[in-house]
């Protein structure tokens, strides 16, 4: 291989070179560029961390132009949103690219953490890589809660109601501590108004500084693959990985083609399908919020509803929150409950895929039946895939230093 | 490898079988109304159909009378002189003439406004109910979508007054099991469905004024994706001919 | 990694169309967040024409109301106040209304369509305050030789009752005049031009 041009620090171009004698910014760019080598096999599941950070740009501009017209106020809320989809001159759009964006957010993000368990990303050394996302999963979750409260409508008011009477559940501070948090004694305007602050500003600031950390991290040790072998391994007389390519323009050129493909899914959706059969824009949400009335059946977003199945599965309230917190916690740990030899599902025996094939049929199962009512068939098919979701984890600390792999190869296979 | 190309056909086929219910939580019991929403003489009339029958009580407060102009191919005049019966300007919201504070007092509640009726309920289940008023036993009005709906049958007097057939149910109680036309009215069966399916239409257009543009637009958006996605493509194909 | 020749102009030329054709996405992209800044549905509706009924309206009287934000004054001018207009011609900065704000029909000496009705913006093309309007001709604590119209209590500018600003004041323009038309003799429409005008 010819020896790379892109390891100077400045640049050629008059210009340019003005800007990197007080920028690093050619040496910004050959770092994280043209000088960041990553594996040349990355497959369908590596779209996602680029469509993630696309889909986050498209909301915080989506959102700052509904943040123009939207007016946080419990009287006004619901009626500014409607002026938003019907006086705005092109309201409608900006209004279904937030909305749909919400969702596409969590099916991206849910399937960019299912390809870290298919090829063990989230093992040492990128443990880091992990948890910067998980600490963003967990900001993204609070920051789609408390945007669906914004248009006041049924369930935004009364999907609020239950998730925050699950604080109540706490010994001893629980009441003072929804009071605390909705600011009233009951969901109110002063509910509404400090969630629209913490939605429009705190949060994103704190998601954007999250990803930053995130790439950063990931830059430190350069991307897994799908055979998940380090690439650094096997460097050329260069010291570049043999199995390596620069990340521009291969890649650049790869999640161009890759967004535009997503664009067209994404766009299909905002203009023939943006209520999504009311999963993404609930059919209750278009009745304004009514203290009075309770909807026949509350449920959360379908991005929250595997969490809420396995609060339902357990008939202690208390019980059932802290189940659910561990549900999501426990994520936060499986850096080291995988101790597998073999990082990714190629190379683990059959009983991995055992295990990670029921962990998503759990998933999605439960999701399905969180958003469902509930009756008693349902609630004991709750418990059953909520034991499955919670065996993953166990199952596979105590199986995966002895489990069947097979040899790893030394260098990238496809 | 055999087992992944597998688990993700299996994991997309679970994905599937688990959204599908969502789909069709429609309720079991609905007439389709099979509105076509591009049809603007139906919405025309549909619109005629909701200022006279409808908001007396029932306000559609986010929606303009200019709208009707903008979309629906009707002029300012006609609009001003068949649509509107207030002294509303053209481009103020269409209000009920009850005002809220009289309705409570009068029917106990105040009937809500139907801007996004259409979004919560669904055009089948509005088709549904206005088709299914009957006179019950107290010689008042009840509903088999909406059973004790406070909401007397404005539109009485095209459809005819409908009575119903009780049966026993699997429980042993005595349900309605079916309507039955006790007095005709000024429309046929068939008529008053063509009335109600364009009254739908009208309230389908009004908990989303700009559904057809939507579509239209999207077209065109899919088709430059498309081709932005070819040439994307395309560009990548080319690159990725030094890999190997 | 070859590079031969062929290969790098099909690249540039791909690079070319991407990016051409992208730069067209993300232009159509930007028009809808752009177009979502003008005046909505709302605005246009509370910025309606307003109708002004004026047959009660005695010849020295002002009536004003409001439109798009503006306090509009509809002054019945009386053939001496009309007649007096000429007179001041010499003290305006403007007399001929070329520089200033006003519909073509209103381009004229009693800057009116018809010359009894005066039909004005109120604010100070100074800096926004509204004018006091003193019609009597006689000396004023602030003019010896009052001859009639409006005077700005804010930094003391005066125009004269066509709306023309006085020379030696701060406001640089004669008071702007709106669109407006007759519907008929007794009803003004503030907004709204006479068919056919510009």
């Amino acid at each position: 291989m010819a020896k790379p041009d892109n390891t100077s620090e400045k640049s050629s171009n008059a210009l340019l070179a003005w800007f990197d004698a007080r920028l690093p910014v050619t040496a910004f760019w050959n770092n994280v560029m043209t000088g960041y080598y990553a594996p040349k096999n990355f497959n369908f599941w590596y779209y996602l961390g680029s469509l993630a950070l696309m889909v986050l740009v498209m909301q915080i501009l989506s959102g700052i132009f509904l943040t123009m017209h939207y007016k946080p106020d419990a009287e006004m809320a619901f009626a500014s949103v409607e002026y938003i989809m019907r006086d705005v001159e092109w309201g409608w759009f900006i209004r279904y690219l937030h909305s749909t964006g919400a969702s596409f957010f969590f099916i991206v993000v849910y399937l960019h953490m299912f390809r870290a368990l298919l090829y063990g990303s989230h093992r040492a050394p990128r443990e880091l890589v992990w948890i910067f996302g998980m600490l963003i999963y967990l900001a993204l979750m609070a920051e789609a809660f408390m945007g669906y409260v914004l248009p006041w409508g049924q369930m935004s008011y009364w999907g609020a109601q239950v998730i925050i009477n699950l604080f109540g559940a706490i010994p001893a501070i629980g009441e003072p501590l929804t009071e605390w948090i909705r600011g009233d004694f009951f969901i109110s305007d002063a509910t509404l108004n400090r969630f629209f602050a913490l939605h429009v500003i705190a949060l994103p600031l704190a998601i954007l500084g999250l990803v930053m950390m995130h790439l950063v991290a990931l830059r430190e040790n350069g991307s897994n693959n799908p055979d998940g072998i380090e690439i650094k391994a096997n460097k050329d007389e260069n010291g570049i990985p043999v199995d390596g390519i620069p990340f521009h323009p291969y890649y650049t050129v790869k999640d161009i083609f890759g967004a535009g493909f997503f664009l067209m899914i994404f766009a299909f959706v905002i203009f023939f399908w943006p209520e999504a059969g009311g999963l993404f824009l609930e059919h209750d949400n278009f009745i304004p919020a009514n203290p009075l009335v309770t909807p026949e059946h509350i449920k959360p977003v379908w991005y929250f509803t595997p969490y809420y199945a396995i609060l339902k599965a357990v008939p202690d309230k208390l019980m059932g929150v802290i189940l659910m917190g561990v549900s999501v916690a426990i994520l936060f740990f499986l850096p080291w409950l995988d101790r597998s030899p073999a990082k990714s599902i190629r190379y683990k025996g059959t009983w991995y895929k055992i295990l990670l094939g029921l962990f998503t049929i759990a998933f999605v199962r439960l999701g399905m039946l969180g958003m469902a009512e509930g009756t008693p068939a349902q609630t004991i098919e709750m418990r059953i895939w909520t034991f499955v979701y919670f065996a993953f984890f166990i199952l596979m600390y105590f199986i995966s230093p002895g489990g069947k792999t097979k040899p790893v190869p030394e260098r990238l296979t496809h | 490898m055999k087992m992944k190309p597998f688990a993700v056909i299996f994991s997309l086929a679970v994905m599937l079988f688990a959204i599908a219910p969502a789909f069709g939580a429609g309720g079991g019991n609905l007439q389709h109304a099979n509105i076509n929403i591009r049809d603007t003489a139906a919405t025309q009339r549909g619109a005629k159909l909701f200022v006279n029958y409808c908001m007396s009580c029932h306000s559609a407060g986010y929606m303009r009378y200019q709208r009707l102009v903008d979309d629906l191919g009707l002029s300012e005049e006609a609009v001003m002189n068949n649509l509107v019966f207030s002294d509303a300007k053209i481009g103020e919201t269409m209000d009920a003439s009850m005002r809220p504070e009289d309705a409570e007092k009068w029917l106990g509640k105040a009937p809500p406004d139907l801007s996004v009726i259409s979004r919560s309920r669904g055009a089948d289940w509005l088709y549904t109910y206005l088709l299914t008023f009957y006179q019950d036993e107290s010689g008042g009005w009840n509903n088999q979508a909406l059973p004790n709906a406070s909401m007397p049958h404005v539109m009485w007097q095209m459809q005819g007054i409908q009575k119903p057939v009780y049966a026993t149910d699997a429980e042993g109680h005595e349900a309605v099991d079916h309507l039955v036309l006790h007095q005709a009215g000024l429309q046929t069966p068939e008529e008053y469905e063509n009335t109600v399916r364009d009254l739908v239409t009208f309230l389908e257009y009004l908990g989303e004024p700009a559904q057809v543009k939507r579509k239209n637009v999207g077209v065109w958006v899919l088709l430059f994706l498309a081709f932005f996605t070819m040439i994307a493509y395309l560009l990548k194909a080319d690159y990725w001919r030094d890999v190997h | 990694m070859p590079t031969d020749g062929v290969n790098k102009k099909r690249r540039r030329f791909l690079v070319a169309t991407t990016s051409v054709v992208g730069a067209v996405g993300a232009g159509f992209t930007a028009v809808p967040f752009i177009k979502s800044w003008k005046p909505s549905a709302k605005a246009k509706a509370v910025g309606a024409p307003v109708q002004v009924p004026i047959d009660a309206l005695e010849p020295g009287q002002i009536l004003k109301v409001q439109w798009r934000g503006q306090t509009i004054g509809i002054l019945r001018r009386s053939e001496e106040t009309l007649g007096l207009l000429s007179a001041v011609d010499a003290d305006l900065r403007d007399p001929e209304s070329q520089e200033s704000d006003q519909p073509a029909y209103a381009q004229n000496e009693g800057r009116a369509l018809r010359e009894e009705y005066l039909v004005v913006n109120m604010h100070c093309t100074h800096l926004g305050c509204i004018p006091q309007m003193i019609p009597e001709v006689g000396a004023q604590p602030f003019e010896e030789n009052w001859k009639g119209g409006f005077y700005c209590p804010c930094h003391k500018s005066k125009f004269d009752l066509a709306g023309r600003v006085y020379k030696g004041v701060p406001a640089p323009a004669n008071l702007k005049i709106p669109p407006y038309s007759f519907l008929d003799d007794s009803t003004l429409i503030i907004g709204v031009n006479p068919e056919g005008a510009v």
